[in-house]
């Protein structure tokens, strides 16, 4: 673990992260520019993922199901209740923090290689539910949300998600909330007991912790931070669509967040960006992206298990969050 | 078609599922009682199976059932060959821990899965089943090829107990499952033995996809429902358990054909998982399993 407390340079570079993110608004060329806004949120739904894999050291296989949920919670506000953006995005919220509460109350009984394929088949569930209830969901063919839909009022002024800027700006201020959020969990005593039962949980239990409980809550936060992120793609992107409940999406927070360095607040973040900017590169020569997942993926666990920031906090800068 | 014999045909195709899953189910199985490690490309060999089938039999020509033979005794042999050398590569380096390896399956799963697209393109292609005989009921006209599954995938699975209970190659692969450690201080090579059954475990798979292909066309994304499937079947039948898997495979197997011949197979599909998660969450030992030690 990291050595030195240094929280003065900790929230320093957060924010340097941040302004850097900011000004990247006023540079990128528009390809990039929508992008990056798409990167942000997903990077959250992986700081989400983060929370649970990297500090509670449970690996969920069933993560779409809450991004999902998010999802489908602010999109079917929208189109079937005509919620306006903001209770909408809660409606999502809420749908993916009821559904984590659920979840974690039935597959935290499990540990383990059980805990994985109890999330994975939840989220299958889940799912083929969305395809199952198709009157309602759109099924495979999913929903657009319409423009008109997709504007945030207040008062006189009207935010339009649409525009390119707004939803940069919109996608970047959700990714700092959890950017703190995570940093601040992580140095809470809540946090410092997550990172004791992923070391040992035996021994936690032992010095007077309720480990379910706290494990409960890390489930909680993680499924309602991917659920936020969900909900913000939604609304942002104007789109909802059973295959962002399908395997592949649980399996690619896994994906970033390894990449990144688990158990590092900026790792998530990292991970997603590097691996959009690999993929999107070698799209311009092959179109076998998944060759790409596959092959990192193996040599991410065979060479490189701690990640990017992971291995620098091992080798160089101890004080690395 | 009146009830009667309408359940009748869906109890047919039940067991003819049944008895491809038993196969598939018990190859992950085996993988899980050994190596202790869960094998998420396992439906990727499945898949591997069968279209390394079609490319077998596309490639003879003649007469479908010369097609298929040589299919059924080159696909599982080159399925294994990809699988030793997965294990021996990537799994034997990660020493076995669980969350790497399924990381590094996952991994493999969409590096297989990517290559049969390249290679092989999204097209499903049949393989001519090799005869096409007709067995006619009082009701309805049954493919004879179809009860051959079943009988075939019986013969497999004594085979396959009869290895585990009554050979050498047995006796060590059980020693290994019941203690690794004291197993290597006898001087079993507990590598090779791990190599053997993931490769084993793979080219039961592919076997099991060899014997349906001729029913149900190659295509890429075919691994998805049987390791769903598998996964459900070995959870209910206990883990290493054969006769277990087996019971569970005509269980899933049968009332998923019965199920989907009277509701949605969506609906059916849900149903099982659901039920499975939460035997797992409630019962991890499975329904035929015993505690564990």
């Amino acid at each position: 673990m990291s050595g030195q407390d240094k929280p003065a340079k900790i929230y320093a570079l957060h924010l340097a992260v941040l302004a850097a993110l900011f000004a990247l608004n006023f540079v990128l060329p528009a390809y990039y520019h929508g992008l990056m806004a798409r990167i942000l949120v997903l990077a959250v739904f992986a700081m989400g993922y983060n929370v649970l894999f990297g500090y509670a050291g449970l690996l969920s296989l069933g993560h779409a199901m809450f991004f999902a949920a998010g999802m489908y919670g602010a999109g079917l506000g929208v189109v079937h209740f005509g919620l306006g953006v903001p209770l909408a995005f809660v409606s999502g919220l809420a749908c993916g923090a009821v559904l984590s509460v659920v979840i974690g109350l039935l597959a935290l009984r499990t540990s383990g290689v059980a805990f994985m394929i109890v999330t994975m088949m939840f989220a299958q569930v889940f799912a083929l539910s969305l395809i199952y209830f198709a009157a309602w969901t759109g099924g495979d063919q999913g929903l657009v949300i319409p423009q008109t839909a997709r504007m945030l009022n207040f008062g006189a002024v009207a935010l339009d998600l649409t525009d390119p800027t707004v939803r940069y700006m919109t996608a970047l201020a959700l990714c700092a909330v959890a950017l703190f959020m995570t940093a601040a969990l992580v140095r809470s005593r809540h946090g410092r007991v997550l990172v004791a039962i992923r070391e040992n949980e035996e021994r936690t239990k032992m010095l007077g912790y309720d480990t379910f409980a706290n494990k409960l809550v890390a489930v909680t936060v993680s499924g309602t931070i991917s659920a936020a992120a969900g909900a913000a793609f939604a609304l942002l992107f104007g789109y909802v669509g059973a295959n962002f409940a399908g395997v592949q999406y649980s399996i690619l927070p896994l994906l970033w967040v390894l990449l990144g360095g688990a158990a590092t607040t900026l790792g998530p973040l990292l991970g997603t960006l590097v691996m959009y900017v690999v993929t999107d590169t070698a799209s311009s020569f092959t179109s076998a992206w998944l060759l790409i997942v596959g092959v990192v993926l193996i040599l991410l666990v065979l060479f490189f298990p701690k990640g990017i920031l992971g291995t620098l906090r091992a080798r160089w800068l101890g004080w690395l969050p | 078609m009146a009830f009667g014999p309408h359940l009748l045909l869906a109890v047919l195709e039940g067991l003819v599922t049944a008895a491809v899953l038993s196969l598939t189910a018990l190859g992950l199985s085996l993988v899980f009682g050994v190596m202790r490690i869960v094998n998420v490309a396992h439906g990727e060999f499945f898949m591997l199976g069968a279209v390394l089938a079609w490319a077998v039999a596309n490639a003879l020509g003649g007469h479908p059932a010369l097609g298929f033979v040589a299919a059924l005794v080159i696909a599982p042999l080159i399925v294994g060959a990809v699988a030793w050398l997965a294990e021996r590569l990537v799994l034997s380096r990660l020493k076995y821990n669980p969350e790497s390896t399924i990381v590094a399956t996952i991994g493999l799963l969409y590096v297989i899965q990517q290559l049969a697209l390249t290679f092989y393109g999204p097209e499903a292609r049949p393989v001519a089943p090799p005869f096409s005989y007709r067995l006619s009921l009082p009701w309805f006209g049954y493919s004879a090829y179809k009860l051959s599954i079943i009988a075939a995938a019986a013969l497999l699975l004594i085979a396959t107990w009869l290895v585990l209970t009554r050979t050498k190659i047995g006796l060590t692969m059980r020693a290994t499952q019941y203690d690794s450690e004291t197993a290597q201080a006898f001087g079993i090579p507990v590598g090779r033995v791990y190599a053997g059954v993931f490769a084993l475990g793979a080219m039961l798979a592919a076997l099991a996809a060899v014997l349906i292909v001729p029913i149900s066309q190659a295509h890429y994304l075919m691994g998805q429902d049987p390791l769903l499937l598998s996964f459900i079947v070995v959870i209910i039948g206990g883990l290493g358990s054969l006769r277990g898997t087996v019971v569970a495979a005509v269980l899933i197997g049968v009332s998923d054909g019965v199920v989907s011949m009277f509701f949605s197979p969506t609906l059916a599909k849900m149903i099982a998982t659901l039920a499975v998660a939460l035997v797992l969450v409630f019962r991890p030992q499975g329904l035929f399993g015993t505690a564990p030690r």
